[in-house]
This record gives C-alpha cells, sequence and structure tokens, in this order.
C-alpha cells in the first residue's frame, strides 16, 4: 500500500538551530504513528512542516503520492491534512460552533445544511455539542482541547496532527479523551500523534518513532521502542554506556 | 425649535458619516489595514458616478448599480495585486502603502477631472423635503441615513450569519490559525475590501449629490470617517453609526453657534471622548 503522508529528507534550520535533520518517514492510509521525544526536540517543528507554516529547507512531502511541498497551509488543508495545537488557538471571540463551521466551509469546501450537519455531528462525537453556542474563549482546558479536535475534523481531513492533546488534563479527563481519539481513528482517518502522556499514546498508536535534535533516532513497534536505550536514554538520562 | 431642528439635521448627517466609516472599520476589523487613501477612494466613487452620468446620462442614484459593482472590483484587485503584498506582522507597510495610494489617486484626478468643483445632479429629489410636525427634513438626507442603517444591519448580519462573516471573524481573531483551517487569505481579504469600497461607493455618491467635491475633498472625509469608528468604538459597526451621528449632531450644534464652528464642534467632541473613553464608546475590539 503506498503511504498517504511521506517526508523525504526534511530539512529546516533557523540559523544554527536545526529542527528537522534529514527527515524521513511515512505514513500509511488508518495508521496511527505516535512521536516521542525531549522537549525542543522539533516535533512541533515537524508538524508545522507538514502542514505547510514553516517552508522546508530541503527534501519533500507528499500526501497520497502527491507534491505538496511548495502548497500554501490553505491548500495543505483542503487536500486534507488537519492539525491540533498543543496550546489550544481558538477564534475566542466566535462561539464554539462557528469555530467548526469555518473550518467546514473552508476547509472542507462544505456549505449550507451540509456544512451545519457535519459541525453537529462532529461536536457531538467530540462532546461538545451541548457548547455548541458557547463563546470559545470561555471554554475550559479540556473543551478546548476538544474544540482543537473538532475544528481539526471538520476539514474532514485524511491525515490528523494532533499536538500534545492529552497534555494538562486529569486523568478522567485524559480517559475520554483517548476513547475520543480512538473514534476518530477507528472512521479511518491516520493519525500522527505528538504526545508525553505515554500511556495514553500506547492506546492508540500501533507505531513509535522518536525524534530527538530534528533527527528520527528510533522507530518501530511501541513496547519495543519504550524498551529500548534511546527512549531510556532521553526519558530516564540513563547514560548510553551504563 | 431651531435646536431640535439642527439636532435632527446632525442625526441625518452621521448617517453620511457612518457610511464614510463603516467601509474603513470593515477592513480594520478584519485585516487590520488603516486604509489612508479611504477618503480618497470615496471621491473616486464619486467621480466614476460623474462620468456615467456624463456618458450615460443616468441620475447619480441610477448610477449607482454600476458603481458599486465597479468599485467593489477595484477593490478586490487592489488587495490581490498590491495590499496583499504588503500586509504581514507590521501594520506599517500597508500604511505606507496607501498612504502613497492617496497621493496618486488625487494627482490622477486632478489630471482628469481638473481642480474645479464638481458635483452630481440628481434632479428634484435633492430639495424635495417632508414635513415633520415642527421641522421639515429633506428627503435626501432622510434616504441617506436609511441606507446607513440598512448597510450596516446587512454588515452586521453578513458578519455574524453567514459563512463569509464567519471567516472574517476567524480572520481577525486568528489569521494564521484560520489558514490552517483551509481559509484562503488572499482572496478572503480581496472580499473585505471589495465589500468596502462597494459600501464606499455608495459613501461617494451620497457626497457628491450633498456638496460639491473635488480631487482633494478626500482627507476630510477620511478624517470624519476615521472619527466615527473610533467614537463608536474599534469593531462595533452599531457603534460606527452611533459615532457617526455623534459626530454629525455636533458639527450642526457648532455650526449653529456660529457657522466658523462646526468642523471644529466635531474635532471637539472627539478629542473629548477620546479624552475619557480611549477605547471609544462601544468597543469590541480588544487592543
Amino acid at each position: 500500500m503506498s503511504p498517504i503522508l511521506e517526508l523525504q529528507g526534511v530539512k529546516k534550520a533557523f540559523g544554527a538551530v536545526v529542527v528537522a535533520d534529514d527527515q524521513s518517514w511515512s505514513l500509511q492510509p488508518g495508521e496511527a504513528l505516535g512521536v516521542l521525544g525531549p522537549n525542543g526536540a522539533g516535533k512541533t517543528s515537524m508538524f508545522n512542516l507538514v502542514t505547510g507554516t514553516l517552508s522546508t529547507d530541503a527534501g519533500s512531502i507528499r500526501l497520497d503520492g502527491q507534491d505538496i511541498t511548495g502548497w500554501s497551509a490553505a491548500k495543505r488543508c483542503r487536500a486534507g491534512i488537519a492539525r491540533s495545537f498543543q496550546v489550544p488557538q481558538p477564534f475566542a471571540h466566535m462561539t464554539v460552533f462557528e469555530n467548526a463551521y469555518v473550518a467546514a466551509t473552508q476547509g472542507a469546501g462544505l456549505s449550507g445544511r451540509a456544512a451545519e450537519a457535519h459541525c453537529l455531528d462532529v461536536l457531538d462525537r467530540t462532546g461538545l455539542v451541548a457548547k455548541s453556542n458557547v463563546q470559545a474563549g470561555g471554554l475550559t482546558l479540556l473543551e478546548r482541547k476538544r474544540l482543537e479536535l473538532s475544528r481539526a475534523l471538520c476539514a474532514k481531513p485524511r491525515v490528523i496532527l494532533l499536538d500534545e492533546i492529552a497534555g494538562g488534563l486529569t486523568e478522567h479527563e485524559c480517559q475520554s479523551l483517548i476513547q475520543t481519539i480512538r473514534d476518530v481513528h477507528a472512521t479511518g482517518v491516520s493519525i500522527v500523534w505528538i504526545e508525553h502522556v505515554v500511556h495514553a499514546l500506547l492506546a492508540v498508536v500501533s507505531r513509535l518513532m522518536v525524534i530527538d535534535f530534528g533527527r528520527k533516532i528510533a522507530e518501530g513497534e511501541p513496547h519495543a521502542i519504550m524498551q529500548s536505550r534511546e527512549v531510556k536514554e532521553i526519558y530516564l538520562g540513563i547514560e548510553a554506556d551504563a | 425649535m431651531d435646536w431640535l431642528n439642527a439636532i435632527l439635521q446632525g442625526t441625518l448627517l452621521g448617517g453620511l458619516y457612518a457610511l464614510f466609516a463603516a467601509g474603513l472599520s470593515l477592513i480594520f476589523g478584519v485585516m487590520r489595514l488603516v486604509n489612508i487613501a479611504h477618503g480618497d477612494l470615496i471621491v473616486l466613487s464619486a467621480y466614476v458616478a460623474l462620468s456615467f452620468g456624463v456618458s450615460l446620462g443616468l441620475n447619480p442614484l441610477v448610477a449607482l448599480l454600476l458603481v458599486v459593482p465597479s468599485m467593489a472590483l477595484i477593490g478586490y484587485a487592489l488587495q490581490r495585486l498590491i495590499l496583499n503584498r504588503t500586509m504581514g506582522e507590521d501594520l506599517l507597510p500597508p500604511l505606507l502603502v496607501t498612504f502613497g495610494l492617496s497621493v496618486i489617486l488625487q494627482n490622477v484626478l486632478l489630471m482628469g477631472y481638473s481642480a474645479d468643483p464638481q458635483n452630481l445632479q440628481a434632479g428634484t429629489i435633492e430639495t424635495a423635503s417632508v414635513n415633520l410636525g415642527p421641522v421639515a427634513v429633506g428627503v435626501m438626507p432622510v434616504l441617506v441615513f436609511i441606507t446607513a442603517v440598512v448597510v450596516i444591519a446587512a454588515l452586521q448580519w453578513m458578519f455574524y450569519r453567514t459563512a463569509l462573516g464567519r471567516a472574517f471573524r476567524a480572520t481577525s481573531d486568528r489569521q494564521d490559525v484560520a489558514q490552517l483551517m483551509g481559509l484562503n487569505r488572499a482572496h478572503v481579504f480581496g472580499l473585505a475590501m471589495a465589500l468596502s469600497l462597494a459600501v464606499t461607493a455608495l459613501a461617494g455618491v451620497f457626497l457628491g449629490i450633498r456638496t460639491a467635491f473635488d480631487p482633494a475633498a478626500g482627507g476630510a472625509r477620511l478624517i470624519f470617517g476615521f472619527e466615527a469608528v473610533i467614537i463608536g468604538g474599534l469593531g462595533n459597526l452599531w457603534g460606527t453609526l452611533a459615532g457617526g451621528v455623534i459626530l454629525g449632531v455636533a458639527q450642526t450644534l457648532g455650526a449653529k453657534i456660529d457657522p466658523g464652528y462646526q468642523i471644529l464642534a466635531g474635532h471637539i467632541v472627539f478629542l473629548i471622548i477620546l479624552a475619557l473613553r480611549p477605547r471609544g464608546l462601544f468597543p469590541r475590539i480588544d487592543g
């Protein structure tokens, strides 16, 4: 099967700071890929490169076989890439429904009743439908994270990029969010998920990738990766030769 | 009774000022662009109506059917071809470009139409009046005021009830995130400027029917528009109408005291409001 998303030799540096160093990886249709790595490893920058917020210095990005490296962020979204932000960025002066509606009309190209129905369906799935008419600026953290997910889903993505969506939530909140993400995955949407809350990640993904200093340093079956030397070095501070 | 009359005339004049201001408010709200050429675009609209009137023999009120779409097209092209290239984090480059545009427009109009004052002849409706109890009001000022109310109600509806309006508000809130939602910023900005200049077209034609204009008449209209926006509070369209009315009433009351005080009185009231409520009377946009 050909990958839905594929990066080949992607490089990006800000002066001496390298955020993506010859990165190559791919995502299969319907797959859920987890991304681990210490703070500042270049995980969020990787998402910015995929969504088009940052432009690459070298390398190529393909969506379903099509080279999208030179595309604008808006065009990539309409082609099927959506993301959620680590720090939620709602349109604070608009209602929850309107936030979703912007993504449905602009990203998914829906209009009229179809757009409204799609928004309500997504908000129902993400558990926000009761808050439809609340101003997004007044939501709690969990609700804001759910709004991030809703907005991304309203754009009818083929690939969804989740950036630490479980961070900062209580255990109970985290469990309900995991269930929502599993439901999304079950509908066939491919997922790339950056997360520090490892148990949340392991509950959904079938493959893990570890990134440090902008480089991919390990990739494979989740439990094997968690046991690997690279992960222990990064998360537990164990020296390589110890 | 004279005072009541002055207040009424000022209120109706406020409708014209609100039309000057609505387009300005709209593009500032959507893209944080301060359009220094706005006054000159109002005057340009009046000249476009004049040309349609001369070449096709149209009454300026009928010519509006052509002037409004013409100005909207000019607005879309202006935004896509020139202003979008300057839009970014910094507010200054687009401001300077619109300043340059203002100078160019004035001089092009001077070359094309000379410095002689012109007037749009709308026929007998210009002098028609109706008696409202003890005072008489002109049909034209009433028509302008009603148009202003309808335009602002329509813009308000568009902003809060349509997909385009939500795209405008999303862009206004977080431009970068809006693009990640698939929103084509260049096109949305183009539509905002098109809408702004469509309203400007109405303002320009009504201005030309009310008073004589020349290529240098834009500056004062820009100031009146700004004052109405700021008195009403940024981002609040009904506030802009209130701002226009306050400015209009201040001017006619000033003129009542002494005809030389008309413009001055408007500026003084503006300064007092700015000193007491720097964010305007009914602000909606923060920061």
